[in-house]
Formats: structure tokens, C-alpha cells, sequence
């Protein structure tokens, strides 16, 4: 352990934007959500409204958890923000842990580290204490920024508090998963996975409510955060089970580090054909992007089987909740109800994939950072071909992952309603309808790449935007112009899909793509 | 004499460094061609605007006949290149590596191939990871050297091999030479680049500051030499040429500038020679030269 106070410095030095913008984002997200939850449902009548309304819709229920408590602004903030602030403290331990310890080794600086007066568990230590001391801290500011709304005080540190407890137990996965694979691509997929495995869990515990398989959201680091119940019962020894499980996964990394040597993972790289059958720029592409794609259509088709399983239960509660039907009713009854939950799932869908889309684009970059794209364009390959044979997979590899999902919830709500034949192309049109708006996305990244290499990795950035704006904007009361900036405001909701917004994205898309594909046969390669 | 690489007047600037300054140089048909200076000189650079990777500011290059920024994929049908810096992928082995880029050259001699392997003593059914960096280098090197091309650009390739592949790359080099092959070898190890080039070129701050043949150059060059004499050096220290002159009694030692050889060797044999060391003029004599008129 000896340095680890000079790395944390380091960590510290190195991450002195990236971390600050976290705190800050997830901070102010947090103090936004409640002034706006304020305005929005100033009277109790309004907040009883949105209690049945949330707890009756299983969209909701699945995207957000049950809303626990409604006669405390608290427990809106909870219901409203309390997963996704979660869901992004994990994402933050994640990418922090990883950052500091696999794609160091994997770059080969860990050797230059680990050849000076510097303990072995120093790297892996200082990781843990950077994004753990980071999620305490953004816990903290939360529950201050709750207090300075006038909340309860214990409610914000139950609050708080269980968003640092998410970003802990992620911090110690990852910590572990970057044990496991000599690549830092590999070792954030793994925990990618598992923080996926975790929101579905929690997801499908919610939605299938007190007669379904509730349990499961004891089984997921998410799921633990709305059993403290916050602004309610604040249950803080909930937080005994993250504290639990944060020492025992640190301590399973910190083992296996000893277990292993510097630059190698636990999975033993093996030796492979002496003779290869790639002979294309899009061979070798698919040799580097299959894996994605694959992982990436199999996530998706088992969400779509999820959210289509839960969908039937839309409809159902509708039926057995008298009150409810009244107001469902007026909106349009129980099938605009389950309508209006394929809308919302579909473009949330749609959102997640166009995550893949930015990967398959920025697959670019990092091949010609890496130098690996040099001796490709010394080959009469040409620039446009490379180019091509990578944005294929963000192009017709955002429609196979799309299909997917939309295939998963066509296929389980098709059979549950015995009406395969109708109900599986719908879902596939209204899966595929985000296309377009994935493709801008992708545009946009390859726009960046193309024209300003530099700037490649603010892709990310859209897509956050592109989330922040589409599934937090009318939540934050913001500015119509503002939420119109995401493509995906524009693609028409499930069932009515029109074909003009789809068209004109597509003209977006292609134009962008254009002019990144004119920007890179223009520019230097990167040296 | 046809040139293979013809280039004037280049200038390359990355911001505020001026990475190429006037470059010229001329790479004739059928030789090696040594290209030869420190890190940082703009070796990399150059090559990589003969590739067309990178686009010039100014100035013209010629490659194979062609523009090496506008005929990009017609010219690398016929020139094979070494990177540097080889980094290879993760989860392919090298000897899909050697095949895949084989292939998009438009397909390599696989007898070729395999003896290359066994020259190098590489084993191709390991993961681009696992290599070390003269392991991942020989990568290149066996995909380059097994294709049928005229051209061979190699950047700085035997940077990481140990002195018995080094071995190994210039037998391999005269092979090419054999074969009628231009080749453009980028080095900073002077040793190899007399043992192997035709001619050379000499950059500093992307600048060519001498370019010619080995004994073009050995003309700029000084040889050292040490006797002893049967009587004292009398009227040495005046001859045209003679350098850095240290006499003790009947021993002599000093520097000539190779053309004055004649007229001083002829002095001391008037004065009668015991003993005679000569040392012929290194390559590395005149580099440090040109970098030390720098500072």
C-alpha cells in the first residue's frame, strides 16, 4: 500500500475536469429536479394524482421504481431521480476504477509505477479510494442540496446516501472486473453487464409489483436503494447490505492482485490460428466489432422480452383498479395506456442504442490512436473504405440491435396476446422508428471524428444530452427549443408512426455522415 | 536513373513546429537508401507525407510516379511500409496480421512467408497482445518482406530487435536489393546503414543537410591516424588538411581530411615509418559532426 497517496495525487491530477463535472452534474441534477418536482406538484391533490397515476403505470414502475411516499416533496425526488442518480454514480466508480488501474497496466504505465517505491495493492487502492471518495462526496452534496430545499434532514442523508452506496458497490465490481481481462474494454464491459443486470432486476421487480417476482429488487445495488425508502421510513440499515458487499468485492480484488502478475489478467490469453482469413477493411472490422454487436443485440432482445412481458400487466391493472379506469378513461382507456408504454419504452430503447451507435463510430478513433490504423492506410485501402467498414456497424448495426429489442417485446407481448402475427411487425416498426434519430447521433460522433479529431471523445457528451434532454427535460420544465435539440424528441410515438420526421432525420443523418466521412479524407492521421 | 522518390521544396508545420523545412530528397530506383537522423529530425513525418497520411503545406513529392496525397490506393498496390511504432490488435495473431495485410496489398508469396518465419523466428499463432516490441516489429517486417512490391518504406525497423535479428534484417535487406527492390530504410543506427545503403540522406530539423553516396561522404570526413616515425615530424603540422596535430618525440598523432590523404602520407614516408595506424572515417564521425555545427 506504500505510495498510494502519490497515486490518489495523480488520479486526482489527472481527472481534475472529469470528476468536477461529475460531482457537478450529479449534484445539480439532483437541486434542478426538486425546484422543478416543486412547481409541478405544489398541491396534494396533484401529488395523490401522480401517486396512483405512477404506481398503476408500469412504465413507469419499470423505468423508475414505485413512488413510495407522495405527500413529501422528498418522495417525489426519490421516485423521480433516486435510480437514475444511481445508475450514474455506478457509471462515474466504473469508468474512474477502470481508468486507473486495467487501462493503465494495459498501457504499460502500471510497469513504470510498479518499479518505484510503490506498494502492489497502491494502484488498485488508490482507484478505490478516488471513486469511492467521489461518490461519498456527490451523496453528501446531494443531501446538502435537499436540505437547502428545506427537506428533512435525515430523509436527505438517507437520500444521499444511497446514491454514494450505488457508486461504492460499483467502485468494488469494477475494482474486480478489472482483475479479470488483460483489455480495459473487456473489463467496463463486464461491469457494464452487471450494472445493466442490476437496473433490469430492479426493473422487473417493480413492474411485476406485489403478486410478481418483487423479491428480485433485493438481488440488485439499485434495488437496495429504494428499500431504504428515503423521506419515508429511511431505512439506513438497508445500507449495512452495499457497506457488505463494498468490503467483500474489495477485498476479492485485492486478493486476486496478489494472485497475478503486473499487465496479465485472471483470463489466460491462449494461443490462436497461424494463419488468418481476414482479407477486407469490413473483415477486420467485423473481427473487431462482432463482439459488440452481438453482446449489444442479445441486451437488447432481453429487454425488449422484459418491458414486453410487463406490458399485458399495463393493461390488466387498468381493469382491476376501478378509480384508476376512470381517470385511464379519460386519456383513452387501458389501450392507450399500454400504447403509451410502448411509446415510452420504445424511445428509451432507442436512446440505449444509440450508446452502441457512438461506440461503433469512436471504434475509429481509438484504431488510429492506437497507430493500428496506420498500417491499414498504407494498404491501398482507402480512407473512405476504412471509414465505411466501421460506420456500417454504428448504420446497419444500430437497425440489428433495434431489431432485436423490438423483436424481444413484439415476440413475449405477441404471444401473451395471441396475436403474433399483428403485434410482432408493429413492434419492430416502432423499435425501428428510433433509427433514424440513433443514426444523427452517429452523424454527429463521426462529424467530430471527421473534422475534429480532437473533440471525438465529446460524443459522449451528446449522447448525455440527448438522454438528459429527452427522458429529464419535461421533468425539468426546460425550454421547448432546449428538449427539440434531441433527435429522438422528434420521432413520432408509438402507434402513430409517420413517415416525414423519419425521412428528414434521415437527411440529418446522412448529411452529417457526409461531411465526416469529406472531413477525414481531408485531414492528418493522428500521430 | 529513374527515382523511385522524388521530393522539394517540402514543408510540414503541426502548429507552431516547423516538422518539415524544405525538404529534398531523391530516392533512385533500385537502391537502398539510408535515411538517417535522431529522433525528433522528421523522418517519421517525411514518410508518413510519402504514405498520405499526412498532407504537405507546400513543396511536391513524388512517389513511384505518382502523388502520394491524391493516388493514395494506386500506390500502395506497389510499396509495402513498417511503422515505427508497431502496435498490433489485441485478439489477432500475428499471423493473421501478416495474411490481413498481405491481402489488402493484393495478396503475398507464401513460400516467402513461411521462410521469413523461420528466419525471424517468429511464431505466428500468438496474440497481437502477448508480442513483445521487437516480436510485434518482425510482425511487420514478414508482412512487408513477403509481399511482392517495388517499394519498401521501413521507419525505423529494427529498433527493437536484438543483434542477431538484426542480422537477420540485413540479410534480408541485400535479398531485396537482389531482387531489384527500392527500399527507404529510416534509421538511427549508423552501423546498420553502412552496412546496408547504397546512399544516404541526413536530416536535421527537417532539413536534408547531406545526402550522397558512402564515399561521397567519406570525402567530408577525416581520417585518424597514429605513427611512429624514424625522425621528428618536421613540416607536418604545415600541410594542407592535417588537424588536432599531437607530437611527442618521433610519435605523431592527428587528423586528415580524406581528399589530402596523398600529399601526407608521402611526408611521412619521406621521414620514414616504424609504425602506422589508420582508422577509416565512420558515418558516426560525420553525423556528429553535422549535429554538433548545430549547437
Amino acid at each position: 500500500m506504500i505510495g498510494t497517496g502519490h497515486l490518489v495525487r495523480l488520479a486526482l491530477r489527472r481527472d481534475r475536469i472529469l470528476l468536477p463535472v461529475w460531482v457537478l452534474f450529479l449534484v445539480g441534477v439532483t437541486y434542478s429536479t426538486t425546484t422543478a418536482l416543486e412547481e409541478l406538484y405544489a398541491t396534494a391533490e396533484s401529488r395523490a394524482l401522480l401517486g396512483v397515476t405512477a404506481n398503476a403505470n408500469s412504465a413507469f414502475l419499470a423505468m423508475l421504481g414505485p413512488l413510495h411516499d407522495w405527500s413529501s416533496l422528498g418522495g417525489l425526488v426519490v421516485w423521480r431521480w433516486g435510480v437514475f442518480s444511481g445508475l450514474f454514480v455506478a457509471i462515474m466508480a466504473m469508468l474512474v476504477v477502470t481508468r486507473h488501474t486495467r487501462a493503465e497496466e494495459e498501457a504499460g504505465r502500471t510497469e513504470l509505477i510498479a518499479a518505484t517505491v510503490v506498494g502492489r495493492h497502491a494502484p488498485l487502492a488508490a482507484a478505490v479510494i478516488v471513486a469511492g471518495g467521489t461518490s461519498l462526496l456527490i451523496g453528501l452534496l446531494q443531501a446538502l442540496a435537499l436540505i437547502g430545499k428545506d427537506l428533512a434532514p435525515a430523509g436527505a442523508f438517507a437520500f444521499g446516501l444511497s446514491t454514494a452506496s450505488v457508486g461504492l458497490v460499483f467502485t468494488a465490481v469494477s475494482a474486480c472486473t478489472a482483475q479479470l481481462s488483460e483489455n480495459s474494454r473487456v473489463s467496463n464491459a463486464i461491469a457494464g453487464g452487471f450494472l445493466g443486470v442490476t437496473y433490469l432486476l430492479r426493473a422487473a421487480g417493480d413492474a411485476a409489483g406485489e403478486s410478481g417476482p418483487q423479491w428480485l429488487t433485493w438481488f440488485s445495488p439499485i434495488g437496495w436503494t429504494e428499500h431504504v425508502r428515503s423521506f419515508g421510513d429511511n431505512r439506513f440499515w438497508v445500507l449495512l447490505l452495499p457497506l457488505a458487499a463494498f468490503v467483500l468485492l474489495t477485498g476479492v480484488s485485492a486478493y486476486i492482485v496478489t494472485r497475478r502478475d503486473v499487465g496479465l489478467g485472471l483470463l489466460a490469453a491462449r494461443l490462436g490460428p497461424p494463419h488468418g482469413t481476414i482479407g477486407s477493411p469490413f473483415g477486420l472490422a467485423w473481427r473487431l466489432q462482432k463482439g459488440s454487436l452481438i453482446g449489444w443485440s442479445v441486451a437488447l432482445f432481453a429487454v425488449g422480452v422484459i418491458y414486453g412481458s410487463v406490458a399485458q400487466a399495463v393493461g390488466q391493472m387498468v381493469q382491476d383498479n376501478p378509480a384508476l379506469g376512470q381517470i385511464v378513461s379519460k386519456i383513452g382507456g387501458a389501450d392507450a395506456m399500454v400504447d403509451a408504454f410502448f411509446a415510452t419504452v420504445t424511445q428509451l430503447l432507442g436512446l440505449i442504442s444509440s450508446i452502441y451507435l457512438v461506440q461503433a463510430v469512436l471504434r475509429l478513433r481509438s484504431e488510429e490512436t492506437s497507430f493500428r490504423a496506420e498500417p491499414i492506410l498504407a494498404t491501398p485501402v482507402s480512407r473512405w473504405g476504412w471509414v465505411a467498414s466501421h460506420a456500417v456497424f454504428a448504420l446497419v448495426g444500430g437497425a440489428v440491435v433495434l431489431a432485436a429489442a423490438g423483436l424481444g417485446l413484439g415476440l413475449v407481448y405477441g404471444t401473451q396476446t395471441r396475436d403474433l402475427g399483428a403485434v410482432l411487425p408493429q413492434m419492430l416498426g416502432a423499435a425501428l422508428a428510433q433509427l433514424p434519430a440513433a443514426w444523427v447521433i452517429a452523424g454527429v460522433a463521426l462529424v467530430l471524428f471527421g473534422l475534429f479529431p480532437q473533440l471525438t471523445g465529446v460524443s459522449w457528451a451528446v449522447v448525455s444530452v440527448a438522454l438528459v434532454l429527452t427522458l429529464l427535460g419535461p421533468a425539468l420544465q426546460l425550454d421547448q427549443w432546449m428538449i427539440d435539440l434531441s433527435p429522438f424528441t422528434h420521432v413520432p410515438k408509438y402507434p402513430d408512426i409517420t413517415f416525414g420526421p423519419l425521412a428528414w432525420l434521415t437527411v440529418v443523418a446522412v448529411l452529417l455522415l457526409a461531411a465526416g466521412f469529406a472531413g477525414f479524407r481531408r485531414r492528418d492521421l493522428s500521430t | 536513373m529513374t527515382s523511385a522518390i522524388s521530393v522539394s521544396g517540402l514543408v510540414k508545420t503541426f502548429g507552431p513546429t516547423r516538422a518539415l523545412d524544405d525538404l529534398n530528397l531523391d530516392v533512385h530506383t533500385g537502391e537502398v537508401h539510408g535515411f538517417l537522423g535522431p529522433n525528433g529530425a522528421g523522418k517519421s513525418t517525411a514518410i508518413r507525407v510519402l504514405l498520405g497520411l499526412l498532407r504537405a503545406d507546400s513543396g511536391t513529392a513524388r512517389l513511384l510516379g505518382g502523388d502520394p496525397w491524391k493516388d493514395t490506393a494506386a500506390l500502395h498496390r506497389r510499396l509495402a511500409y513498417v511503422p515505427g511504432d508497431v502496435n498490433l490488435w489485441p485478439n489477432l495473431t500475428g499471423g493473421e496480421v501478416i495474411d490481413l495485410l498481405g491481402r489488402l496489398r493484393g495478396g503475398l508469396n507464401k513460400a516467402r512467408r513461411a521462410e521469413l518465419l523461420e528466419r525471424f523466428e517468429l511464431d505466428p499463432r500468438k496474440k497481437g497482445r502477448t508480442y513483445s516490441k521487437g516480436n510485434r516489429q518482425k510482425v511487420a517486417l514478414v508482412a512487408a518482406l513477403s509481399s511482392d512490391v517495388e517499394l519498401l518504406i521501413l521507419d525505423e525497423p529494427t529498433s527493437g530487435l536484438d543483434p542477431l535479428m538484426e542480422a537477420v534484417f540485413q540479410d534480408c535487406i541485400n535479398d531485396e536489393r537482389s531482387r531489384g527492390r527500392t527500399v527507404l530504410l529510416s534509421s538511427h543506427i549508423l552501423a546498420e546503414v553502412e552496412a546496408l545503403c547504397d546512399r544516404v540522406s541526413i536530416i536535421r530539423g527537417g532539413h536534408i543537410v547531406e545526402t550522397g553516396t558512402l564515399a561521397d561522404l567519406r570525402h567530408l570526413t577525416r581520417t585518424s591516424i597514429s605513427a611512429e616515425l624514424a625522425g621528428p615530424p618536421n613540416g607536418l603540422a604545415d600541410l594542407a588538411g592535417v588537424h588536432d596535430l599531437v607530437a611527442e618525440g618521433n610519435r605523431v598523432r592527428f587528423e586528415v581530411d580524406s581528399d589530402e590523404l596523398d600529399p601526407v602520407l608521402k611526408q611521412l614516408v619521406a621521414t620514414g615509418v616504424r609504425t602506422l595506424t589508420s582508422q577509416p572515417p565512420t558515418l558516426e564521425e560525420l553525423f556528429l559532426r553535422h549535429y554538433e555545427d548545430a549547437k
